[in-house]
């Protein structure tokens, strides 16, 4: 069952078209949730008893940070597939993850910057988090110089994928960077074993947000994603129909 | 609570109002680049179709 979906969702016309048709309920319920969660957490929570309204960053700031390592994954494991498997569209949707990855690496980081100087004195720190999320972004814009680099595609997405694999190992060191060493960065008060720490009232509006992104970066992904379908695919009978 | 008193948002305003701006401009370009990727790749595609077409035709 699992590898007749694996071999459908595999070929590309029936990529094109799934992923066409999917787009639209991805991305609705992002724009919703999205302004639900801004209401709620510009609106609704209360200001922090430490951080007043500073706090609020955080409804832009942990979204962007999570979508900056989930995206990577997803970039990782789809080169990885397509490597292993020899799978275009796999490569097609690795391909489409880097710049929405990045521009979201990017959107942490600032965000954190201007979170940080209120809250801890200063902009920028080379501190273990912040200075590990720097390298995601270098990681992202190296996979994209190196794709730019080639001008065959296939040879572009095996290049690429080796360095998308390799890459990983930084998803981790990332992610427990505030636990290992000693960082000016607070440690996770959500994605941990046992209650969040954080009143309902502020969580809320943080869970609609993060939704919101994850879904926003589905429907941005399908649709690059078919774009970089239609470009791996020479001479194929069914774009034709499919631009009919 | 005022008009005001939220666009102050407790002194913060510096820092909260050009993190929320920052965001809103990086979705609204990633929808932009994400349509215009595919809308480029679909006419790449069709002139390669036509040229074929024309190619085999001739």
């Amino acid at each position: 069952m699992a590898w007749v979906w694996f071999h459908k969702f595999g070929s590309p016309p029936h990529f094109y078209r799934i992923a066409g048709r999917l787009t639209p309920w991805l991305a609705w319920p992002a724009l919703l949730l999205g302004l639900a969660g801004l209401y709620g957490g510009l609106v609704l929570a209360p200001a922090d008893y430490q951080q007043g309204d500073g706090f609020r960053i955080l409804y832009v700031h942990v979204p962007s940070a999570w979508l900056s390592l989930m995206v990577y994954v997803v970039m990782a494991l789809s080169a990885a597939v397509g490597l292993i498997w020899r799978m275009n569209v796999a490569h097609a949707v690795a391909a489409s993850c880097a710049p929405i990855g990045a521009s979201f690496t990017a959107l942490a980081l600032v965000t954190g910057m201007l979170w940080g100087r209120p809250m801890w004195g200063t902009y920028w720190e080379w501190d273990p988090r912040l200075t590990s999320e720097l390298l995601l972004l270098f990681l992202y814009l190296g996979y994209i110089g190196l794709r730019n680099s080639i001008d065959e595609v296939s040879r572009a997405d095996r290049a690429s994928a080796v360095l998308a694999i390799v890459g990983v190992v930084n998803v981790p060191i990332i992610h427990y960077s505030v636990i290992w060493w000693n960082s000016l960065h607070q440690a996770p008060s959500v994605m941990k074993f046992g209650k969040p720490t954080m009143p309902a009232s502020m969580l809320v509006p943080l869970l609609l947000m993060w939704l919101a992104f994850t879904l926003l970066f589905g429907a941005l992904l399908l649709i690059r994603a078919r774009g970089q379908v239609l470009r791996r695919e020479r001479a194929a009978h069914w774009i034709r129909e499919a631009l009919a | 609570m005022s008009l005001t008193n939220f666009l102050h948002m407790g002194g913060y305003a510096p820092f909260v109002w050009p993190s929320y701006l920052l965001s809103a401009l990086v979705i609204v370009f990633n929808i932009m680049a994400a349509r215009r990727s595919l809308r480029l790749a679909q006419q790449a595609a069709r002139r390669r179709f036509d040229l074929a077409a024309d190619r085999s035709a001739s």
